[in-house]
């Protein structure tokens, strides 16, 4: 660890996917256990910048990033093991996905593959991260079902704890409410504040009050480029720094 | 809508309503006949095969020795041969055009080379095989100097096959959801961890399929063993299960049935029918079995 408050530092961050460029060459960091918000209109790049900080690009072939980003003073161009740091930056997709195996699996998945075989220590981690993500009171009676049988909001569920299951660092989650009903989204929000005591969050969000709720600070990325960050307080307030933040808040943007 | 009449008529049959479940019936209709034509010279091949085959159909001619110059007896020589052949040819295809398939669909970058190389698939997949036939001849009986054999025409076959086995099962694994491979990958999953897990499991079904489809054309095929190693004849134990080594020449059912049809004065009439039909038979019996085997996996498919 180190001992610097900022664990994400991003600096100069270009992407472009072949000749078509998405971030322009962002700079910005993240407190250690802040909850950070990013919004912007769709296209914006905001799930393109979640893919720069856990390396995903690498999957992308027509993907080339250019600048630098450090996770906890590591430049993560430079990490020797990138399956430990994806481990390390937990990532929740938009759209929810049970992988084909079990409810059980799909959680115990992650540890696995890290070489954890105890079965003690996996039905702990099985079971604290389906009660994190507020899912384990509705599946605990059938764990050993297909994680693609659940209903669309348990399965973005299921992904958070997925995602949850490798203890990471830094958590990202991108717009993981749109399939989730409101009473299950405000529990999910109360387990992000708690969390954030542990770990840091990063919240791509396309709903405005969810970012006002919970984000210490937020940023408003527009066409690849930051229009503003600041503390929530600020930026949601009347008089953010730039003008258009304010019509994109109280959408008149466009 | 300005006005809503009354709540009967939301609902009423429009004409435009009638029109499209008419076109749906008539859809129906048509695609259910052209399946049925699908069908009719199956089962009208397989009742001719059967009657003109039947005098000789029987476990003595499956068992037997062709007799009297192949004019009489059975025709277990061939079958064994094509046991042989479809057998060895297809360890040798489905392992090498599995894993290569695995290879161009997930690791593989989008660069020249690989393109180059899906070309080459793509192409040699419609080479017709006495193309085959001849560069197994050039390949394998002389330059490898396996000579005429059981072992180079199995790898003339294999060559045959595996461009296909390698496009069916490419087809198979990117059926899988991309979807499904990042979900993986943002858990700090390895590619082989990923395709182990999520990729095979889902997609096992598909490539099982594509490699038995390759029975029937291995075991079809004249020209490929022909050129390579097979023979008008060859004398083995009555009802033996292992007659040849792998450098020896055997027979086939394929080129029996040439042969008996077309080379062999006066056979017996219904020899070339009942050829015809164990060829027919054990392709058949092993679709079904491969069939049954998707069936029981695709149980086990769980999107
Ligand atoms: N794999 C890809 N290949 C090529 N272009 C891509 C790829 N992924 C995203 N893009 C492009 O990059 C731009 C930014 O996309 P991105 O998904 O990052 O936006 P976003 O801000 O997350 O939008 P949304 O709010 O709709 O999710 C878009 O124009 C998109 O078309
Ligand atoms: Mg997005």
């Amino acid at each position: 660890m180190g001992g610097s408050s900022r664990i994400v530092e991003v600096e100069g961050l270009r992407l472009a996917y072949g000749i078509k460029e998405v971030l322009h060459g962002i700079s910005f960091a993240i407190d250690r256990n802040e909850i950070f918000a990013v919004i912007g209109p769709a296209q914006s790049g905001k799930t393109s910048l979640l893919r720069c900080l856990n390396r995903t690009t690498d999957f992308i072939p027509s993907a080339t990033v250019s600048g630098s980003i450090r996770v906890d003073g590591d430049d993560i161009r430079r990490v020797k093991d990138v399956f430990g740091l994806r481990r390390r930056v937990g990532m929740v997709a938009p759209l929810p996905v049970g992988l084909p195996m079990s409810i059980y699996d799909n959680v115990a998945f992650a540890p696995r593959c890290s070489g954890m075989t105890a079965k003690r220590e996996l039905d702990d981690i099985v079971e604290r991260c389906l009660t994190q993500a507020a899912l384990w009171d509705e599946v605990k009676d059938r764990l050993s079902s297909l994680g693609t049988a659940l209903s669309g909001g348990q399965q973005q569920r299921l992904t958070i704890a997925r995602a949850l299951s490798h203890q990471p660092e830094i958590l990202c989650l991108d717009e993981f409410s749109i399939a989730i009903d409101p009473v299950t989204t405000m529990r999910i929000e109360d387990v992000l504040k708690g969390l954030r005591r542990e770990i840091t969050i990063i919240l791509v969000t396309n709903l405005v009050q969810q970012a006002r709720r919970l984000a210490d600070r937020t940023m408003f990325l527009w066409n690849g480029e930051i229009v503003e960050l600041g503390p929530s307080e600020i930026v949601f307030s009347d008089h953010p720094a730039d003008r258009r933040t304010y019509d994109y808040v109280n959408g008149i943007f466009g | 809508m300005a006005s809503t009449g009354p709540t009967t008529q939301r609902f009423a049959r429009t004409a435009q309503a009638a029109r499209s479940e008419r076109a749906q019936k008539v859809a129906k209709w048509v695609f259910g006949a052209m399946a049925l034509a699908m069908v009719a010279p199956l089962i009208g091949i397989v009742t001719y095969l059967l009657y003109r085959a039947w005098p000789s159909l029987g476990w003595e001619f499956l068992v037997d020795l062709p007799r009297k110059g192949m004019r009489e007896g059975g025709i277990w020589p061939a079958f064994v041969g094509t046991l042989y052949l479809v057998t060895i040819s297809l360890a040798v295809a489905a392992p090498i055009g599995v894993l290569a398939a695995i290879y161009l669909n997930e690791y593989a970058r989008d660069n020249w080379f690989n393109r180059l190389i899906n070309l080459a698939v793509i192409n040699l997949a419609g080479v017709p095989s006495i193309v085959h036939a001849l560069f197994g001849l050039g390949a394998f009986v002389y330059a490898a100097q396996f000579g005429f054999s059981i072992l180079s025409a199995s790898l003339t076959l294999a060559i045959m096959t595996l461009p296909v086995i390698i496009a069916s099962t490419r087809e198979a694994l990117a059926s899988v959801p991309r979807a499904f491979r990042e979900a993986c990958w943002n858990v700090g999953a390895t590619r082989w961890q990923t395709i182990r897990a999520v990729v095979l499991p889902n997609s096992i079904s598909g490539i099982l399929t594509g490699i038995i489809l390759q029975v029937s054309r291995a075991a079809g095929e004249t020209a490929p063993i022909m050129f390579t190693g097979a023979v008008f004849y060859k004398a083995v134990q009555r009802g033996d299960l292992f007659p040849y080594r792998l450098g020896d020449q055997c027979m086939a059912l394929s080129m029996h049935l040439y042969t008996v049809s077309t080379q062999v004065p006066n056979v017996k009439e219904s020899i070339p029918y009942a050829t015809a039909i164990v060829l027919l038979g054990s392709v058949l019996l092993v679709n079904a079995t491969a069939i049954a085997a998707r069936v029981f996996m695709r149980r086990r498919k769980r999107w």
